[in-house]
């Protein structure tokens, strides 16, 4: 692994100013910017948002693990729980519809001139994600904390060798977007 | 380079460049993509800016520290960059109410911001309490097949899918 250049404050502090523009250029040419799309994708009439994100997972799933297999970096697999992934994930859903953008197209909506996601929208996510930090204290062992998935993979969970879960997976996500384009989605 | 000034590229285009710059972010900073913690931590910097002395005690925020790290660069970045993009296809448009929006609910500014203020109360809230969102479970924690994320990332489009259809087709029927 780099850990000499990971070490590097000032550098991954230019590193991941450079990784977002690329990052903002791609959802901006991707249409994902735009509140029409994402609430399109969620209305389930326009399947963009779902494409590029199982395109990105196919792809990246591929490198990250080639990567990892070669010693070149370490995994980051989230930690989480069924009460996190129910509770927050409903809670983001509600939020990603009414709102119109998530976290990443937000600040690409703001770039793209839209005042609703510079207004609103942004001030609305400070408050939100500052609430959640002000009842952190008191549900972090209790509510966060209920049915706790660890930090499972697909490979550990089906207790299988990496590439014997990556390439499936992989294949899976090719064989459905095949499958959205033949049906015309 | 006429190919920079497209209004829009395939999704399947866009989709394997986030995949590969994905690759970069973890051999070069050791990170995946992600990007609301940022928001963590901006919310954390107002409140110590509007005089919060409490701020560095909240359990919170001595996880995910009120400073400027390589994620809050990359939300930074993401600006710079669509905006760029954006102009460079002519697309960049100074707009308050979405097309989308205006046809069900009308084009009036206010209802559509306070909509937008309480969507992001609910968005921001929820993506912290589910540890990540579309970005850090959605693209980054499924792409290492870590089976919390898939769970969640299915939820976000479950809720979302739910809420937009009760929006749209129920209440603005």
């Amino acid at each position: 692994m780099l850990t000499n250049v990971h070490r590097k404050k000032g550098l991954q502090l230019v590193l991941g100013f450079a990784a977002g523009i690329l990052f903002g250029f791609l959802l901006q040419k991707g249409g994902v910017t735009r509140y029409d799309v994402i609430v399109g994708q969620l209305l389930l009439e326009d399947f963009t948002v779902l494409k590029i994100m199982l395109a990105a997972v196919a792809t990246g799933m591929l490198g990250v693990h080639a990567l990892h297999s070669l010693k070149l970096a370490q995994l980051h697999p989230k930690p989480g729980s069924w009460t996190t992934a129910v509770g927050g994930g409903l809670l983001f859903g509600i939020g990603f519809a009414v709102l119109g953008y998530c976290p990443g197209t937000l600040a690409g909506a703001i770039g793209n001139g839209y005042l609703d996601a510079a207004t609103g929208g942004l001030a609305g996510v400070l408050v939100g994600v500052g609430l959640f930090a002000a009842v952190y204290g008191r549900i972090e062992k209790t509510v966060l904390a209920k049915g706790d998935l660890k930090e499972m993979t697909l490979p550990r969970l089906l207790k299988v060798g990496t590439w014997a879960a990556v390439l499936p997976a992989a294949g899976l996500i090719v064989f459905v977007l095949w499958l959205m384009e033949r049906n015309g989605l | 380079m006429e190919w920079l000034r497209l209004e829009q590229w395939s999704p399947y285009a866009v989709g394997i460049a986030i995949g590969v710059l994905s690759w970069f972010t973890f051999l070069l900073s050791d990170k995946a993509l992600g990007a609301s913690t940022a928001y963590v931590r901006t919310s954390g910097m107002i409140a110590r800016l509007a005089g919060g002395s409490k701020v560095h005690l909240n359990p919170y925020y001595r996880k995910f520290v009120p400073e400027i790290d390589w994620e809050w660069m990359l939300v930074l970045g993401i600006v710079v960059g669509a905006f760029i993009s954006a102009r460079l296809s002519g697309t960049f448009e100074t707009r308050w109410v979405p097309a989308l929006w205006a046809g069900t609910f009308g084009d009036a500014v206010g209802l559509r911001v306070a909509t937008a203020f309480v969507g992001g109360i609910f968005m921001g809230f929820g993506a912290r309490w589910a540890g990540g969102c579309t970005s850090g479970h959605g693209i980054s924690g499924a792409m290492q097949l870590t089976v919390v994320s898939w769970v969640t990332a299915v939820v976000f489009f479950l809720g979302g899918i739910a809420a937009a259809k009760l929006l749209f087709r129920v209440i603005g029927g």
